[in-house]
């Protein structure tokens, strides 16, 4: 139960954090190779502190982590959390397409609209069922 | 296959469902505005749906409880924001306690949808907005998605019997 908590909770911030073209444009760059907060500064037209903080959204989201070498900070993107957080959208695809094809299937089963051309041969046999 | 397209946009969290059905769009538009043939199609066949309240004017409510294997219910409602037969529907999509109480913690939704002509047959454009990421990852979290592949069958031997 604590762990389910725990993974919801994960998935939340994944989505806040991926809700953002420049966050997402730096988990690309960092899941190739890592990257310092200065080079991805340096690649988007917004101030250093302004990239500071996406990485920080990305990180508390833990689809990046960070770590230092000298004096430089690197960031790291975890595949795994973007994967998860990907997921969780494609089961809202899924319970839609679910939700047409019964949709579809009722379409099928019911012909009972007043259609714009009625087929004149079944005028005097009308026949249920699938068979058209 | 009836979905012609899916749009998944991360940017303003929306969703974007693209559907073609080869019925008229009075047809099409009773799906959702007869409350016996909603509830055939809006819940996973696991976790059928009785609407109970179906009013579709502004301001007006839909209310439905979704009964699980087990007898657990859940409940939920819509409250429509405009409505223009047979042609759009728009409406905040929720959940309620057992005493059909809207639960303000939970997510709701904002669902456009909405139907046009096209080659003899109706196209369906559904649009669902998410607020909040929270909003977003606690719909799928919360099991709505669970049985939804087991429906194509089940309507499959409902058409063989």
């Amino acid at each position: 139960m604590v762990v389910d908590e725990l993974t919801d909770a994960a998935v939340d911030r994944a989505f806040h954090a991926l809700g953002d073209a420049t966050r997402r444009d730096i988990l690309r760059r960092c899941v190739q190779d890592d990257s310092s907060v200065s080079r991805l500064a340096a690649a988007y037209p917004m101030s250093f502190a302004a990239v500071q903080k996406h990485v920080a959204v990305l990180e508390r989201a833990g689809l990046v982590t960070k770590h230092r070498r000298g004096r430089e900070q690197l960031v790291r993107t975890d595949p795994d959390a973007v994967q998860r957080a990907r997921q969780a959208l494609d089961q809202l695809e899924l319970a839609w397409r679910e939700r047409v094809d019964r949709m579809s299937q009722l379409l099928a089963q019911t012909p009972d609209a007043p259609g714009p051309d009625p087929p004149e041969s079944m005028e005097n046999h009308p026949r249920r069922g699938p068979n058209r | 296959m009836s979905v012609t397209s899916v749009d998944k946009d991360f940017d303003n969290l929306t969703f974007t469902l693209v559907a073609d059905f080869d019925a008229p769009i009075d047809r099409v538009w009773q799906l959702w505005a007869d409350p016996r043939q909603l509830e055939r199609w809006w819940g996973p066949p696991s976790y059928p749906a009785t609407v109970e309240q179906h009013d579709l004017t502004p301001g007006g409510e839909v209310t439905y409880v979704m009964t699980g294997p087990d007898g657990d219910q859940h409940r939920g409602w819509w409250r429509i924001r405009s409505v223009d037969p047979p042609k759009s529907l728009a409406f905040t999509d929720g959940f309620a306690d057992q005493a059909g109480t809207p639960i303000a913690e939970l997510p709701t939704t904002a669902v456009q949808m909405q139907l046009t002509e096209r080659d003899r047959g109706t196209r369906m454009e559904l649009r669902s907005v998410f607020d909040s990421r929270e909003q977003m990852e606690q719909l799928v979290n919360m099991g709505m998605v669970e049985g939804m592949q087991q429906s194509v069958g089940q309507i499959d031997a409902l058409l063989a019997g």
